[in-house]
């Protein structure tokens, strides 16, 4: 491989070819007991507590009771709809990073039929009207920097953020308008007294709707992306522009129609959240689900199927990470560590998965 | 070699998880130890707020006191994820839930319909008389009697620079940065003016509002605006760094909230009034325990030792201050002196402004009609004025004072 007289460095990085299944899944495993062999050393080191009982903690924080696994399924359903509705952006290498704005934009619209029309229609009506506005608001606010990218070629990445901003400056201001009560900068429960606009529950289960929505939008979008015309131009898209355009694509189109699809799909998002379950609006709705959303669909290579299990992964973290501060009486941060320390592992594995470390071969080693 | 390193990791888990089983067996051995009274709290952020921080202090010293078990949920934002954690700490056992910030509010009326058994408290609340639940009760204390103390500090200062000859009566002009023109900081800054006024009786004041509970930019930004109007003294109702960091900076003096911030600001930190949750918080775990109920409505006052101010600093305080503050004080106590005495402050009524306000030939205040029951439309319900002051805090426990008195100039009121 290399010439004996030139020092060999004790490593070097290779891409792997072919990697059958079993290896990468193998790979990953492996990633996810290093991860928790890390965690337990820094957990045993900063706050002496027994690892096993912090994981024992974390998913009693998950699944612990019956409420527990609504809420953790709940918390899924939302984090997948955002990832669902970015995945076909990112599948056509349009980074789409206003997931957070498209929400807010969906669920301010969704709030403003729910305050201004509460009352003045009938409820199944006025559950229509919502789920439309807040389609179209979610959709034009991804639309406009599809426009500006399809037209001018500006910077999509620059342009979704900044609309993230944009949208938390808009509904800081509709907060402040409709505040309840005066000068308090916050809009409180809309209609909590007639419930106008509220989502109906299916049976005594409150979440139930929202997880049945997410589940169809993901089946649809898997078909969508795999089986249909419009998802086989999205991945040519993604490639190679000029090979799509080569073959006969209207790139520009394919853009905007996608970009539309993405932003209706973060508005339907802010239409459950909103109508669903919080019935209130406040610049935090979202809360950071467009960005979270960004790693759950890399994660899962843009795989609506896979995604599930991603952000499943990162929901359990999260109900488990809150539920080790509360009963350890642990600062909040301190799961926000061993997240970290797990996520750092998950992505790192798929540097392994990708690229082999080749040691040197010493002479006494037999491998 | 990959071999001997994947046997040795495999080994390596194997022990890990046989050690693991024998420990949480022991584990679960050991927590058994149950006490009748568990107390829940929701807190929106974390001890990194100094808001959150004063709640979480007086949460570990009452329970600790009382002896019961505690549990704390932190950075729980106001949507339903506040329903949630409720609903959790019910399930963890607890009796008494309390919240910290007026946007749990609706979530915690949600929980406590839901779970008649528990008792629901929700600090600075206002929804608590006209809900008509027996398990849900607001909180709060009646801070404007410390903000009018810090103001009496506040007008010592002033009299200080008049007399030393730094300005002139006519030039003592105090700045105020307000969060949103909330009852709550109307009521905070008026009281800390009506204060100053009573032993400055020249004394004007700014109010600008930063629409945000906590931007450390926009207050040190506020504060420097009002410096620069030519603000001798400044305080803030806001709860970050900001305004006091700008006081240090520009070497003009600053009465601080929520804490001393002597240690930050060791030249212009004159003193600091702040509401200590640990009386009330004692007061509803002892009525859970004996079975009492806990009032609706639960106004702190000085005397409960719910208002507290810090020590004062005589590196920048007047000189007397601390023995003037401690006469006034003793006034108010003994129900002498009044905050809101209508005799003490003129108001004038416009279209625009004190639609709410009856007042007589000379402007003072005779009726008020306030925004005591919150409902959708803002409108005055409630006459709180009688016997000659403004009946803070009565008739529900959070503040609803917002008359917009003269003397006082707001900059900008947008928020």
């Amino acid at each position: 491989m290399s010439n004996k007289k030139v020092r060999e460095p004790l490593f070097h990085v290779a891409k792997r070819g072919y990697v059958p299944k079993y290896k990468s899944w193998a790979i990953r495993l492996g990633s996810i007991i290093a991860a928790l062999i890390v965690c337990a050393v820094v957990t045993m080191l900063l706050t002496g507590e027994n690892p096993i009982s912090v994981y024992k903690t974390m998913f009693e924080g998950a699944f612990g009771t019956e409420r527990k696994i609504w809420k953790l399924l709940q918390s899924l359903a939302m984090l997948l709809c955002v990832s669902l509705a970015i995945t076909p952006a990112f599948k056509m290498r349009f980074w789409n990073i206003g997931g957070e704005g498209q929400v807010l934009i969906g669920g301010l619209a969704t709030a403003a039929c729910m305050i201004l029309l509460g009352g003045k229609v009938p409820n199944a009506l006025l559950i229509i009207i919502m789920l439309v506005a807040s389609i179209i608001a979610g959709a034009v606010w991804a639309l406009i920097p599809a426009v500006f990218k399809a037209r001018f070629n500006t910077n999509e990445t620059l342009f979704t953020l900044m609309m993230n901003y944009v949208a938390i400056q808009i509904v800081s201001y509709f907060c402040m308008y409709w505040e309840n009560p005066k000068g308090s900068g916050k809009i409180g429960v809309i209609n909590s007294n007639t419930m106008d606009g509220w989502l109906p529950t299916i049976g005594k289960y409150d979440y139930l709707l929202n997880i049945i929505i997410v589940l169809v939008i993901t089946i649809a979008m898997y078909v969508y992306l795999k089986y249909s015309k419009h998802g086989y131009e999205i991945s040519v898209v993604g490639e190679s522009e000029n090979t799509a355009r080569y073959i006969g694509i209207n790139v520009k189109k394919v853009i905007m129609r996608t970009l539309f699809l993405s932003g209706a799909i973060c508005g339907i998002a802010g239409f459950l959240l909103v109508g669903g379950t919080d019935h209130t609006i406040s610049s935090t709705t979202a809360d950071g689900r467009g960005f979270t959303a960004i790693m759950v669909s890399w994660l899962a290579k843009f795989n609506p199927i896979y995604m599930i299990l991603t952000s499943f992964l990162l929901v359990f973290l999260d109900a488990g990470a809150s539920q080790i501060s509360m009963v350890f009486n642990l600062n909040e941060s301190f799961s926000d560590i061993i997240t970290g320390i797990i996520l750092f592992f998950i992505i790192g594995s798929e540097f392994f998965i990708n690229y082999e470390l080749k040691f040197r071969k010493s002479k006494k080693e037999v491998k | 070699m990959k071999k001997v390193l994947s046997i040795l990791l495999s080994v390596a888990m194997i022990v890990l998880c046989f050690a693991a089983c024998g420990k949480t067996d022991s584990d679960t051995n050991t927590t058994g130890k149950a006490a009748n009274v568990k107390v829940g709290f929701i807190f929106l952020h974390d001890e990194n707020s100094t808001y959150d921080k004063n709640f979480i202090n007086a949460a570990e010293e009452a329970c600790k006191k009382a002896g019961v078990e505690i549990l704390k949920k932190t950075n729980i934002s106001e949507t339903q994820a506040c329903y949630d954690a409720a609903a959790e700490l019910v399930d963890e056992g607890c009796n008494i839930i309390f919240a910290d910030s007026f946007g749990h509010e609706s979530y915690i009326i949600q929980a406590a319909k839901k779970f008649p058994d528990v008792q629901f408290l929700h600090a600075t609340g206002t929804k608590a008389h006209t809900e008509g639940l027996s398990n849900y009760h607001n909180a709060f204390a009646s801070i404007y009697e410390g903000r009018y103390l810090a103001g009496v500090a506040a007008g010592m200062k002033l009299n200080e620079m008049i007399s030393s000859g730094k300005i002139t009566a006519d030039k003592a002009k105090m700045g105020y940065v307000g969060a949103y023109t909330y009852a709550e900081v109307i009521s905070g800054y008026t009281s800390f003016y009506l204060g100053a006024k009573s032993v400055c009786p020249s004394v004007t004041m700014e109010v600008t509002f930063t629409g945000s509970w906590y931007d450390e930019t926009a207050e040190k930004e506020a504060a420097q605006k009002l410096i620069n109007n030519g603000c001798v003294l400044i305080s803030q109702h806001a709860d970050s760094m900001g305004a006091p960091t700008a006081c240090e900076a520009a070497g003009v003096p600053n009465v601080s909230y929520n804490g001393s911030t002597v240690s930050a600001c060791p030249n212009t930190f004159i003193v600091s009034s702040r509401i200590d949750w640990a009386p009330y918080l004692e007061y509803a775990i002892d009525c859970v325990k004996n079975g009492k109920a806990i009032d609706t409505d639960w106004t702190g006052t000085l005397s409960t030792g719910s208002v507290v101010l810090t020590d004062v600093n005589t590196q920048a305080a007047a000189e007397g201050t601390q023995a003037k503050i401690d006469e006034v004080k003793a006034e108010l106590e003994s129900g002498k002196l009044h905050v809101f005495d209508t005799s003490t402050f003129t108001v004038t009524v416009s279209d625009s402004k004190n639609k709410n306000a009856t007042v007589d030939a000379d402007g003072y205040l005779t009726g008020y009609m306030a925004d005591v029951n919150s409902d959708a439309d803002n409108a005055g319900d409630t006459e709180v004025v009688s016997d000659g002051y403004f009946h803070e805090s009565d008739k529900r426990s959070a503040p609803y004072f917002d008359v917009q008195i003269d003397g006082i100039t707001l900059l900008d009121t947008q928020f």
